[in-house]
């Protein structure tokens, strides 16, 4: 966590205070906004070598769902079907919350991930996307002659 | 070993007493459901994402149906979460149930992360039309 060097300096720790709230909300605003409460949900987090995206999304048909990567965005797209318009008419919906219809999510990548170099894989409803860096944006240690 | 996400967020020691904390209160989330009823039964439908069938544990005590699970995600050791809307990997919801169903004979089936969950009515209450006498 970041710190001031200079504790007594009223500025530094007004800074540092104002993103220490900033990371706990995690108010990161971004041109697409916040879109909490989408559909599928997104967990994501990174390593050195890769992004790591994780998207809830339960009862999708493995061949609706589309993962595309075009000039820095990647979108999460697809359908959801739950049927409740196919019951008969003895049928009643006492509870109705689940997502129902097609969704789309985007994100920007970072400069550094690589567009040729993203896995997908789907188990229990969770999508799992894996975008790896590239391999000129690891950190090296250069030798001095 | 897998840890999952939402705990990798903790590096820091501070951190992890929040977590122990918040493992011993059992915070879940709430998993949105659809409950449809007809003529022979009720039919439940629960968003489990991540969940796998050994860790999903339904239970059934008098009146009462208990759904508790827990999702279990592989994640890299080193991931630093950025971005969090599923902050819990503990899902808990319980329903009142009645007396015409019948709890000897739900049957479940979890794929790609939901739950369906079938609970006949008991065959005396399965419904009857009833002649209306016109007199």
């Amino acid at each position: 966590m970041y710190r001031s060097l200079f504790p007594r300096d009223l500025f530094a720790e007004m800074d540092r205070l104002q993103r220490d709230v900033q990371q706990a909300f995690d108010l990161t605003p971004t041109i697409r906004g916040f879109a909490r409460n989408g559909f599928p949900a997104l967990n994501i987090g990174s390593t050195p070598e890769a992004l790591e995206i994780y998207a809830f999304a339960p009862g999708v048909e493995p061949s609706t769902l589309e993962v595309n990567v075009e000039r820095g965005l990647l979108t999460i797209s697809g359908e959801r079907k739950r049927g409740l318009s196919e019951l008969g008419d003895k049928a009643a919906v006492h509870i109705d919350e689940r997502f129902e219809g097609a969704f789309r999510r985007v994100m920007t990548l970072p400069d550094d991930a690589d567009p040729d170099a993203v896995d997908a894989r789907l188990r229990d409803g969770v999508l799992h996307i894996t975008v790896k860096r590239r391999a000129s944006a690891q950190p090296r240690r250069i030798a001095i002659q | 070993m897998s840890n999952n996400i939402q705990k990798s967020a903790a590096a820091d020691p501070a951190d992890r007493v929040n977590e122990e904390r918040s493992r011993l209160s059992e915070s879940a989330l709430t998993p949105p459901v659809d409950v449809i009823e007809d003529a022979e039964g009720i039919t439940l439908y629960a968003d489990l994402p991540g969940v796998s069938r050994d860790k999903l544990n339904l239970h059934v005590e008098a009146a009462t149906l208990t759904i508790e699970a827990e999702s279990d995600l592989a994640v890299p050791k080193a991931l630093k979460s950025s971005h969090t809307e599923v902050g819990l990997g503990r899902f808990r919801r319980v329903f009142t149930l009645s007396n015409e169903l019948d709890t000897q004979n739900v049957a479940a089936e979890l794929k790609q992360g939901v739950l369906k969950l079938r609970i006949p009515k008991a065959s005396h209450a399965q419904s009857r039309r009833i002649d209306v006498q016109v007199t």
